[in-house]
């Protein structure tokens, strides 16, 4: 049973980026590498405006589970966009030790 | 030079009467002082603890620590659908009323009564002592007199406050002017949430110094935009369209045009696609005729309107139809959590739901930034070295803030009766 919508079948290499919490994405991001980081943005990123024109016709009350997956895959593409597009590293520059985490998120 | 029109005195700073000469941080660094603030200030203001809709049903309840002002509340919807607040507290011999696992983490949920996990002791939702273990064993107890111990709590806007002080006024008039000015704000719609919280090694009121001013934006988070507009948001530097202040409370207006941007290459290429980012989805929802207060200027580049209610409670209403709270709880001289909550109109679709994520984790990527940014701060003023430090005119809200923790404490050691109590006594 595929992860992700048919549509988007290339992308299931990178099921492991299908993280319901922003806290798991987040944590993600910091356990991996530029070079894997990177690897996921580049499959990915080419995909979203499809991804956003998908998603624009997928109401979010009764959400089916493979659209919910294409969302959690997307959100991960958020979060890494910015060590990618930015950062260059997948910690926030100057952030130290500091940490803020989430403790109230929308499910989906 | 000067791109947005100043008062007439030339400056924020001498408009609202405060003063120009450099600040001195004690306030931010002393154990004492805070200990003063704690009984001046967090015992004697209205403090924010939370939102109607974490009260959805009758019987909904949340626990929320005040450890500034020395106790922990329960807050709870009862079966007459009136929002009441109880400090947290069996009345037998003084246990955490309602907790899980552990005391000092905050719970919720819903109930018809509270039971105390030591004696089980009993409570309804009104705070009356129900049940009493083994009863004939006590010596003439008379359960009409063990009910929890009542918080104020009154509702303003949809927002629970509460306050230690029997004598507080009313919280309508403690939200003064700028409170008015914003009443009506559909903040009801607004119910998607996304809530941050992060231990903050930092005086609480260095991180409220962070957000009440703009002037670090262009060179702390330099990097988050490509980097030509970044140096042109340097060379402009900050200025806000205007300041407000009324009581112990202030608000700064701000631009802040990049919902949608003027030149799509000022932002991130995720953003293009999302049409979204720190300023929140470039599409906003329709809510209608935004309240008097907002956009005091009448700018047409208006962004958002950052407001704060002393001592400990921040709004910001953004222009794209969303807004955002920061709370910053103190528990010590120079440590305090910091809590961040995002608000929404649901969204209809998963797109939707994507681009208010990109908001939500770029503000997050800010954040961090700021809290590292703060403990430097700390440990450089703690050591004394350098007591004094210069505010320029875009840092009016700090110099205001910290006068206004100084006055409360000035006030407090001054005598416990204050003016208006005497009045009412007398007459």
């Amino acid at each position: 049973m595929p992860i992700l919508p048919q549509v988007f079948a290339e992308l299931e290499p990178f099921a492991d980026w299908v993280l319901p919490s922003e806290r798991d994405r987040f944590a993600k991001r910091l356990a991996s590498s530029m070079d894997e980081l990177q690897a996921f943005y580049d499959a990915a990123f080419p995909r979203l405006e499809d991804g956003v024109e998908y998603l624009k016709g997928v109401p979010i009350e009764g959400i089916a589970e493979q659209d919910r997956n294409l969302l959690w895959l997307f959100s991960s593409l958020v979060t890494v966009s910015f060590p990618v597009e930015v950062w260059r590293q997948p910690r926030v520059p100057d952030s130290g030790a500091s940490s803020i985490d989430v403790v109230v998120e929308p499910v989906p | 030079m000067a791109h947005f029109t100043k008062p007439a005195e030339g400056s924020w700073t001498e408009h609202f009467g405060l003063a120009t000469e450099p600040v001195v941080y004690d306030d931010s660094t002393s154990p004492e002082f805070y200990e003063l603030e704690r009984d001046a200030i967090f015992r004697r203001t209205w403090l924010n603890v939370g939102r109607v809709e974490q009260l959805p049903r009758k019987g909904s309840y949340f626990t929320k620590e005040l450890d500034a002002a020395r106790t922990a509340v329960l807050v709870v919807r009862d079966m007459d659908d009136e929002v009441r607040s109880y400090h947290n507290m069996c009345r037998h011999r003084g246990n955490k009323l309602v907790w899980q696992d552990y005391p000092r983490e905050e719970t919720q949920g819903v109930c018809r009564q509270f039971t105390c996990k030591y004696h089980g002791w009993r409570y309804d939702l009104q705070g009356n002592l129900t049940f009493v273990q083994q009863e004939d064993e006590f010596f003439n107890l008379d359960k009409s007199n063990f009910g929890l111990a009542p918080v104020r709590t009154d509702v303003w806007e949809g927002f629970v406050f509460v306050t230690l002080d029997p004598d507080a006024p009313p919280l309508r008039e403690y939200m003064g002017r700028l409170g008015a000015g914003i009443e009506g704000y559909p903040f009801h719609l607004m119910t998607q949430k996304h809530t941050y919280r992060a231990e903050v090694g930092s005086n609480w009121k260095l991180f409220i110094d962070a957000f009440v001013e703009f002037y670090h934006a262009p060179v702390l988070h330099a990097k988050q935009a490509t980097e030509e507009e970044s140096r042109k948001l340097q060379s402009f530097g900050y200025e806000a369209l205007a300041y407000d202040i009324d009581g112990p409370h202030a608000m700064v207006s701000s631009w802040g045009g990049m919902s949608p941007p003027k030149d799509l290459g000022m932002v991130k290429p995720i953003d293009r696609v999302l049409r979204s980012g720190l300023f929140g989805p470039w599409d906003a929802p329709d809510i209608g005729a935004l309240p008097s207060g907002l956009n005091p200027s009448g700018h047409p580049a208006w962004g958002l309107d950052s407001y704060l209610f002393f001592p400990n409670f921040m709004i910001l209403i953004w222009k794209p139809n969303w807004y955002l709270t920061y709370h910053y709880w103190p528990t010590s001289h120079h440590t305090h959590v910091f809590e961040t909550s995002l608000y929404f109109v649901p969204p209809a679709n998963a797109y939707e739901r994507l681009e208010q994520e990109l908001a939500v984790v770029t503000f997050k990527e800010f954040g961090l930034q700021d809290g590292n940014t703060l403990e430097a701060t700390q440990m450089m003023i703690e050591t004394g070295a350098v007591r004094e430090f210069p505010l320029c005119d875009q840092e009016v809200m700090l110099r205001h803030l910290h006068r206004t923790c100084r006055q409360y404490v000035a006030d407090h050691q001054g005598g416990p009766t204050r003016t208006t109590v005497r009045v009412s006594a007398a007459s």
